[in-house]
């Protein structure tokens, strides 16, 4: 490897790093704004420069790569002299407002002025004035703070692919905008809040909340959607203030979508508090005992095969353990988490996950997308997916038309018919596909919820197994879940006995078979109230609650402890960052209340021994925040029928999917943008 | 200077003329097919000449859907460059170079007649609305300071009431011929000057 000299010590450096970058690795620290690790490189802030042997100017370390023998000095006093003069000049035009800036304390410029700038300002003319910009509901701007670092521009047109932002004029007049000040359309608009150094860009939601140090952080796992980001939650006593990313390079590198990030406002409002019981048609509030009395009334009422059990898409893995085993002691097997029946085969964990992980799209050579829009399904993955597109120009199909995904992909049908071609080698696509090393395909839960799901499923994968597509190095058929507890739901085998196989719950459902439902956090099913008695326990006075005749009130994902498994079957845990509201309590505690009360034995002793056993269910399981296992796939013929249907991407309410984000004011906001956009066909 | 606004009062569409996509079809000619956007500065130059001498937001969208850019990409260029013009202008449009050469010569008098007689601010219509003025940085003619631009031609080694004849001539739509109004050929000295012994036209 080629060495360095930094600040006298030599240092290996691997080909193709900057200067920067090796000076990093010697642990050297370069001051920078307009440098970030995930965008590209601009060199426009200057605060990087450093002394470089036989060169007579400063360089800017950034966008100097890196080469053998170069001797860099970083702490001579002309570096310091650079970056005295470049820290004057960026506080030239910027205003000393530090006391009501949004950015205070977690600020870049003002870290860096403080150990690098000078502690006096010689500029006594006028300092220049920018208007505010418009950027949509998320995004406060204050662009007189600006110091033209362009990560957001390059955020928006690298990361997110709309390349809306950009800068405008020249010279000391240019400015920061969106085209013609419109909200940014994407679904990662957010992130370039955490980019902006200074405070030009600063969180609407969030404006004069709280300071950073006020508020205690706790580090968690995201529920919104099934990637399972990584994320910080910022509370303030009980109220979550602000959610975070958190950098993981294996999932959300350092983004997060903006219902993740803004979603957290839902949980201040419309929240259950106490128990409610259905009297007189009216809703009214009770308390634990009368509704638990009320609960087990019910239940003995009524035989076990009538009581019927749904979870809903945010519950973790120990609550929805704790329920199945409570289910288990009512003697009753209608359980059922899909809130579409949608195929799925739970033979093996491999058959209902994302097999090459997320970080696994960036070796694939192709990619197919079947009947799935990634884009509002995991917008983090299908970032990810963009990032692999720009990267590598690999070729992207798709069998249905998604819409916009921010890269280009060629639609080569929209039925089953090409399914079933494809299999049979009769489409173009086949050969393609077979030329390929490591193919991506990716199955969404619209083309599983057809009637043909399982041909669609089984086929393929019978097709990439024959073919040695799927091999011990390399499974590119992945299921893409759409909800948070999916595919732990699945490990836990909550689909079981009659279930697992055919969609009796639904069937039963639709014939009215069931006397009692009971709904644990589920707001997303589709479901006409007729005579029987539903249970609501959940956290958010939602869908769910609307037709409940008893509502329980639960904690949602930030008021308890709990493990997620995310898409790829990659187990993470969510932590306590504030408490449960009111009377609520988690959910593993109410069904020990009921089985106290029914006179059972089976409770749950304590939460780590709940937590030991889900964690023992779990097939290859390796470690927490680790991929599982990898098997190879077994070929175990399922007979599937073919219909002739047609494959489409179901439409998904992008910032209104679950009872978090339909409380929501901000996400309420986006979307009525978002739909004033579709109505008037683009921004423009 | 502050940074271009756009005008309030868009055109709905743009298309290029027939003969304007001809030259189009020329002007892509000079860039290779992936870097096709390397014309976006020529584009919007004969949308200019195209729209009477000012391009609209509905130009600027169709030029980036004719390249494949994005439309902020269009508009950073279209806003970077002083001599492209975001609102409309005058039929006779005139840019006072106020440069330092121009102004040692009286530049200053010059912008205090356009004030005068067309509008009291710069990118302003004037009352009978064929006229407009601005400031601009220098236009290379120095050597025939004080000068400006009206539309493609120059007017060069102006005095105060030189220009106060040619600003009259615009308003009433007859403008006067361009050159240097102190009798000068091209750039030639003044006074028949001999050197080294050469006489000098």
């Amino acid at each position: 490897m080629p060495k360095i000299t930094i600040n006298g010590k030599e240092i290996e450096f691997e080909k193709g790093m900057t200067v920067l970058q090796a000076c990093e690795l010697a642990d050297v620290e370069i001051p920078r704004f307009c440098y970030h690790e995930k965008l590209s490189i601009a060199g426009n802030c200057r605060m990087c420069l450093v002394e470089m042997d036989k060169s007579p100017k400063p360089i800017a370390s950034c966008a100097m790569p890196a080469a053998e023998g170069m001797n860099i000095k970083t702490n001579t006093a002309l570096v310091e002299k650079a970056r005295k003069g470049v820290m004057e000049f960026l506080l030239a035009n910027h205003p000393l407002d530090c006391p009501v800036c949004d950015q205070g304390g977690e600020c870049d410029l003002q870290d860096q002025s403080l150990y690098y700038g000078v502690d006096k300002s010689r500029f006594v003319e006028n300092k220049r004035d920018v208007k505010e910009k418009y950027m949509g509901p998320l995004i406060k701007t204050q662009m007189t703070r600006c110091i033209h670092c362009t990560r957001c521009v390059r955020f928006a047109t690298e990361v997110a692919g709309v390349p809306e932002i950009g800068a405008i004029g020249r010279g000391e007049n240019m400015e920061i905008t969106t085209y013609l000040e419109k909200s940014m359309e994407s679904e990662l608009s957010a992130n370039v809040i955490d980019l902006c150094p200074v405070g030009a860009l600063t969180s609407k939601p969030y404006a004069f909340e709280a300071r950073p140090w006020e508020l205690k952080k706790t580090e968690s796992v995201d529920v919104m959607d099934a990637v399972g980001s990584n994320i910080r939650v910022d509370t303030y006593n009980w109220e979550v203030k602000r959610i975070l990313p958190r950098l993981n390079n294996e999932i959300n590198e350092e983004w997060i979508s903006d219902k993740t990030r803004y979603s957290c406002d839902g949980l201040l409002k419309q929240r259950l508090d106490v128990p409610y019981i259905k009297k007189n048609n009216k809703l009214q509030k009770s308390s634990w005992d009368e509704a638990i009395n009320l609960l087990v009334d019910k239940i003995n009422s009524v035989q076990p095969n009538e009581i019927a059990g749904h979870i809903g898409d945010m519950i973790n893995m120990e609550n929805a353990l704790s329920f199945k085993k409570f289910f288990k002691s009512l003697k009753s097997e209608n359980l059922e988490f899909r809130e579409k029946n949608f195929y799925i085969n739970s033979d093996e964990k491999m058959n209902y996950i994302f097999n090459s992980s997320i970080s696994g799209i960036e070796d694939a050579d192709l990619i197919l997308l079947v009947g799935t829009n990634p884009r509002h399904e995991a917008s983090i993955l299908n970032a990810r997916i963009r990032k692999t597109f720009v990267q590598k120009k690999i070729p992207i199909f798709s069998i249905g038309n998604p819409g916009d995904l921010t890269y280009g992909y060629e639609i080569i049908g929209d039925s089953t018919e090409d399914i079933k071609k494809i299999v049979n080698k009769e489409h173009d696509f086949s050969q393609k596909l077979l030329s390929a090393k490591k193919p991506i395909i990716i199955i969404g839960e619209s083309a599983l919820e057809l009637k043909s799901g399982g041909y669609i499923f089984e086929e393929l994968k019978k097709f990439l197994i024959k073919n040695n597509l799927i091999n011990e190095n390399w499974n590119g058929l992945n299921i893409l879940a759409q909800n948070a507890s999916t595919v732990g739901l699945l490990d836990l085998k909550i689909l079981q006995g009659k279930n697992a196989k055919s969609s009796s719950f639904f069937n039963d459902l639709r014939n009215r078979k069931f006397k009692l439902l009971y709904l644990l956090g589920s707001d997303n099913l589709e479901l006409k109230k007729n005579d029987e008695f539903i249970i609501y326990q959940g956290s958010h006075g939602d869908r769910g609650a609307e037709i409940a005749d008893l509502i329980l009130p639960s904690a949602t994902y930030t008021e308890q402890n709990g493990l997620y498994e995310n898409l790829e079957g990659r187990i993470q845990e969510c932590k306590k960052a504030s408490y449960p509201i009111g009377e609520a309590l988690e959910d593993w505690k109410i069904f020990n209340r009921i089985i106290k009360k029914l006179g059972f034995k089976d409770r749950i002793a304590n939460f780590d021994e709940l937590r030991k056993e889900v964690l023992e269910t779990v097939p290859n399981f390796l470690e927490i925040n680790e991929l599982p296992k990898k098997s190879v796939i077994k070929t175990n013929n399922v007979e599937t029928s073919f219909y002739k249907e047609k494959i489409f991407a179901r439409e998904l309410d992008y910032y209104y999917t679950n009872s978090i984000s339909r409380s929501s004011k901000t996400m309420s906001e986006c979307r009525q943008i978002r739909q004033k956009i579709k109505k008037n066909g683009t921004n423009n | 200077m502050s940074v271009k606004k756009v005008h309030d009062n868009q055109p709905k569409e743009f298309k290029f003329s027939d003969e304007n996509l001809r030259k189009v079809e020329e002007i892509l000619k000079r860039y290779p097919e992936k870097n096709k956007k390397s014309a976006v500065m020529p584009l919007l130059y004969l949308a200019q000449r195209q729209n009477d001498n000012w391009i609209p937001l509905a130009a600027m969208r169709y030029i980036a859907n004719f390249l494949a850019m994005p439309y902020i990409s269009v508009y950073e260029v279209a806003t970077f460059y002083t001599m492209y013009n975001l609102a409309p202008v005058g039929k006779h449009f005139i840019q006072v170079c106020t440069t330092t050469p121009c102004l040692l010569r009286g530049a200053d008098k010059i912008v205090k007649l356009c004030k005068e007689n067309i509008s009291p601010n710069e990118n302003e219509i004037s009352k009978k609305g064929n006229c407009s003025w601005m400031e601009v940085e220098c236009l290379g003619a120095c050597v025939s300071a004080p000068m400006v631009q009206i539309n493609d031609d120059y007017y060069e080694d102006l005095d105060e009431k030189s220009t106060k004849e040619i600003l009259t001539s615009l308003i009433n739509d007859k403008p006067l011929k361009p050159g240097s109004y102190r009798g000068r050929k091209n750039t030639s000295p003044e006074k028949i000057l001999i050197s080294n012994g050469e006489k000098h036209a």
